[in-house]
């Protein structure tokens, strides 16, 4: 497919971010999407799929995102495709959290 | 690696947590599966695995010409095969040829090898001009590399993976494999850096 990701060859993508003394991962949350991408190819769908997925990111989304922001979508497009979690799920999971933060307030 | 991410960083772990905590509610993942992933890609799994290979290509001169000739197996030979790098190409730097290895299309990387790699490798910047202005990109890791020296460019894809040999340095004939192994660097195997002596006590001001 030729997408959004097939960079060889482009300029203007500026100067390159060459971190001294690097961690594995800088947050908590990319080292969680990193192991549950990991946990669900392993068992669930073939490592390609999840490449392929990165590559079906919309191209302005693709330009505008982090390395591990392109796998978390990967992550939930396929967890989607393959009926694992729904966006539905994740959204009501999400509105749950946001009324039990509210209500903890309000106590 | 968020310098071009445009989303806020704490709607992003919540929305990772409600996946998280969805999955393990399912009985999809394990948590103790996910910690030990992290553990191993933070703790075990790393360039120094690359290194062994390095050093001991660099005292052996069979297992060199076998690493050359045939990466996966001889990799293999030190219990260093593993996932997303099942087929591997080793290139040898010379005094007439630098290897560079980049990934255009993704940032397919020997993860076994290597470890997990780092942001500049994934970044946009590098995958788009390592192939048209290798030199160029170069020089922003301070390496100058003579007009003199061939420059090849290897693009990685899912199925093979590089590793470059990187030059001995002169100055170490006398060092074992396990300190050989200790001079080279993740940069060095990807071909973004040389190997370099440490510098002699004496020299140190």
């Amino acid at each position: 497919m030729n997408g959004p990701h097939d960079l060889g060859g482009m300029h203007n993508l500026g100067a390159i971010p060459i971190e001294v003394n690097e961690p594995v991962f800088h947050s908590e949350w990319e080292a969680k999407v990193f192991a549950m991408s990991f946990a669900t190819f392993k068992n669930y769908f073939p490592v390609d799929e999840t490449r392929h997925a990165c590559e079906r990111m919309p191209p302005g989304q693709y330009l505008s995102s982090s390395y591990y922001e392109r796998w978390l979508y990967a992550l939930e497009l396929l967890l989607n495709e393959h009926h694992l979690v729904t966006k539905e799920e994740i959204e009501e999971w999400l509105a749950q959290f946001a009324h039990s933060q509210t209500s903890s307030k309000a106590d | 690696m968020s310098s071009h991410s445009q989303h806020s960083e704490s709607d992003i772990a919540l929305r990772v947590k409600a996946i998280e905590s969805l999955l393990v509610e399912k009985g999809i993942i394990d948590p103790a599966t996910i910690d030990m992933i992290i553990d191993a890609y933070e703790h075990r799994i790393g360039p120094h695995n690359g290194a062994r290979i390095v050093a001991r290509a660099w005292v052996d001169p069979n297992f060199k010409q076998r690493l050359l000739t045939d990466g996966t197996s001889t990799i293999a030979e030190l219990g260093l095969a593993g996932f997303s790098s099942e087929h591997m190409i080793v290139v040898e730097n010379t005094p007439e040829v630098h290897n560079l290895i980049v990934c255009t299309l993704c940032s397919c990387y020997p993860w076994a090898i290597l470890g997990l790699p780092p942001t500049w490798y994934k970044s946009f910047a590098y995958r788009s001009r390592a192939v048209i202005d290798p030199r160029g990109v170069l020089r922003e890791f301070g390496l100058e590399i003579s007009n003199h020296v061939e420059v090849r460019v290897w693009d990685s894809n899912a199925d093979l993976r590089y590793l470059v040999l990187p030059e001995r340095p002169l100055g170490t004939e006398t060092m074992t494999e396990a300190a050989l192994t200790s001079l080279v660097t993740r940069n060095a195997m990807i071909g973004t850096a040389k190997v370099q002596v440490p510098t002699p006590p004496e020299l140190v001001a």
